[in-house]
C-alpha cells in the first residue's frame, strides 16, 4: 500500500528538499501552501513597474512542478486574522507570530489530511535555523498545539527528533533522513546539489511581509488609528504599497511612487477619496480615513504636489475625487521639504 | 456543448487569480471549460503551471494591454 504524504510547500529551499528526501522512499506526496494575505510572494513584483522585468513566478508553484506534485493552495486570510492579532506565543522581533503561525498551518494541513485521507504531515523545518519558531523545544509544541502529534515528520532534522509514526510503523527509513541543524544553509545546498536542484527560491525566511519591520510599523500604525486590530485582505495588501503618510490621527495618505503603483491604487478609487496632479506628471494619493475639511485638503493636496514633477512650481493643479462629492480641481503650492514632518512619514 | 464558466480575477494578485480557478475547477466535472481574466502579469506564468502540475490544460492565451486571458479544460486527460 503507497502511503501518502502532504507537504507543506513555501516556495523555499527546504520544503523543496524535505519532499524530495519523503518522496524518494516511494511516498506518493502532494502539497499544500497557504495564502495568508502576507505572503511576500510576487505581489510587490507584480506592481511595481520597475519590477515587471523580473521572472514573476509564484514559488510554491515552480517547487511543485519540479517535484512533478499536486499542490493545492488555500486562502487562510479570515481564519488567519487571529493568529495575527492574538498570537498565544507572542511575536518575534516584528509582528511575526511564527510559531503560531506554524502550529496554525500544521494545524490545517491535519484538516487536510483527514478530509482527504493522506497518512502524515512534512515540513521542511530545521532545528536552531529560525530564532523562534524552530528551536529544539518548540518542534514537540508544534506538533502538540496542532493536534497533528506523531503524524508531523520533518525529513531534514528528524534524526535529531523522537521518532514519528511514519518512521515507527516504517513506511519511511528514518535513517535515509537527515539530522540538519543551525542557520548554516551549506547542508541544504549540498542535498540540493545532490539532487540537481540548482535554481530555487530565497533562503529561508523573508517569504512573509510580518518579518518586515517598516511593513509591521504600517500595521501598527493602522490600528492604533482605528483603535482595534481588525483588518480587512484590501487593509493588508495596501500597506505593501506606496508612500504612507499620517498628518494626523484624522487621515492617511498613500502615495503612489511609480506609476506601476499608481495603476494598481487606481483601482480603488471607488473605495477612497483620491488626489492626482493634473498639471504636472505625478502621483495617485488615495486618502484613508474621515472626510477632509478644507485645512487638512489642502495639506494633503500640497504633500501629493510635492511628490509631482512640478515639486519646485509655484503653483500645482491637482484633482481631488470624493465619491459621493464628485471631483473639481484644485490648485496648491507643493509642501516644501522643510514643511513635511519626519513624523508623518510611516516606515 | 456546456457553456464555458467565465471567472473575473481582474485586480487580484497572485496567488488569488489561481485560487479562484482552482477553487472553481474543484466543483466542476471532467472536460468543463473555464475562461479567467486576469490583471496580474504574474498569472502569465502561474496559471498555465498551475494547470500543467494539476493535469489541466489551457487551450487558450490571450493578452491584452492590462489583461490576461485563459482558457481552461479541467484535466482532459482524466489524470
Amino acid at each position: 500500500m503507497t502511503r501518502k504524504a502532504v507537504a507543506l510547500i513555501s516556495g523555499g529551499l527546504d520544503s523543496l528538499l524535505a519532499a524530495k528526501l519523503i518522496q524518494q522512499q516511494g511516498i506518493e506526496v502532494e502539497g499544500i501552501n497557504f495564502f495568508t494575505g502576507f505572503c511576500v510572494e510576487g505581489h510587490t513584483h507584480a506592481i511595481r513597474k520597475h519590477d515587471r522585468d523580473r521572472v514573476k513566478r509564484n514559488n510554491a508553484l515552480w517547487v511543485a512542478e519540479q517535484l512533478g506534485i499536486k499542490l493545492h493552495i488555500i486562502d487562510i486570510v479570515d481564519e488567519y486574522k487571529d493568529v495575527v492579532i492574538n498570537p498565544k506565543h507572542g511575536y518575534g522581533a516584528n509582528l511575526n507570530p511564527c510559531l503560531d503561525c506554524k502550529i496554525f498551518m500544521v494545524h490545517k494541513a491535519q484538516e487536510w489530511l483527514k478530509q482527504h485521507d493522506f497518512d502524515f504531515i512534512i515540513t521542511g523545518e530545521v532545528i536552531g535555523q529560525r530564532p523562534k519558531s524552530q528551536r529544539k523545544k518548540l518542534m514537540p509544541v508544534v506538533a502538540d498545539e496542532s493536534g497533528a502529534d506523531d503524524l508531523l515528520l520533518r525529513p531534514l532534522c528528524a534524526k535529531s527528533l523522537p521518532a514519528t509514526l511514519p518512521e515507527n510503523e516504517g513506511w519511511v527509513d528514518r535513517e535515509k533522513l537527515k539530522d540538519f541543524s543551525g542557520r548554516s544553509r551549506k547542508p541544504q545546498m549540498a542535498l540540493a546539489a545532490e539532487f540537481g536542484f540548482e535554481d530555487y527560491a530565497q533562503p529561508a525566511g523573508g517569504c512573509c511581509f510580518l518579518t518586515d519591520q517598516s511593513y509591521s510599523v504600517k500595521l501598527q500604525d493602522l490600528w492604533d488609528n482605528r483603535g482595534n486590530r481588525e483588518y480587512e485582505l484590501d487593509d493588508i495588501m495596501l500597506l505593501k504599497v506606496g508612500r504612507h503618510i499620517r498628518p494626523s490621527k484624522a487621515f492617511k495618505l498613500i502615495i503612489g511612487r511609480e506609476e506601476g503603483e499608481n495603476q494598481y491604487l487606481s483601482g480603488y478609487k471607488r473605495q477612497f477619496q483620491t488626489i492626482s496632479t493634473v498639471s504636472h506628471a505625478g502621483p495617485l494619493a488615495l486618502v484613508e480615513g474621515e472626510p477632509l475639511d478644507p485645512q487638512q485638503l489642502e495639506l494633503a493636496c500640497a504633500i501629493t504636489a510635492r511628490y509631482s514633477k512640478g515639486r519646485d512650481a509655484d503653483s500645482v493643479e491637482v484633482r481631488f475625487s470624493d465619491r459621493e462629492q464628485g471631483s473639481r480641481s484644485i490648485h496648491v503650492k507643493p509642501l516644501a521639504a522643510a514643511q513635511l514632518n519626519p513624523d508623518w512619514v510611516i516606515v | 456543448m456546456s457553456p464555458v464558466i467565465e471567472l473575473d480575477a481582474r485586480r487580484l494578485l497572485c496567488p488569488m487569480p489561481v485560487i479562484r480557478l482552482q477553487d472553481c475547477v474543484e466543483k466542476q466535472d471532467r472536460g468543463v471549460k473555464v475562461r479567467i481574466t486576469c490583471t496580474d502579469p504574474g498569472t502569465m506564468n502561474d496559471i498555465p503551471t498551475w494547470c500543467r502540475i494539476n493535469g489541466h490544460r489551457v487551450l487558450a492565451t490571450e493578452q491584452l494591454e492590462h489583461e490576461y486571458i485563459f482558457l481552461v479544460q479541467k484535466d482532459p486527460d482524466g489524470t
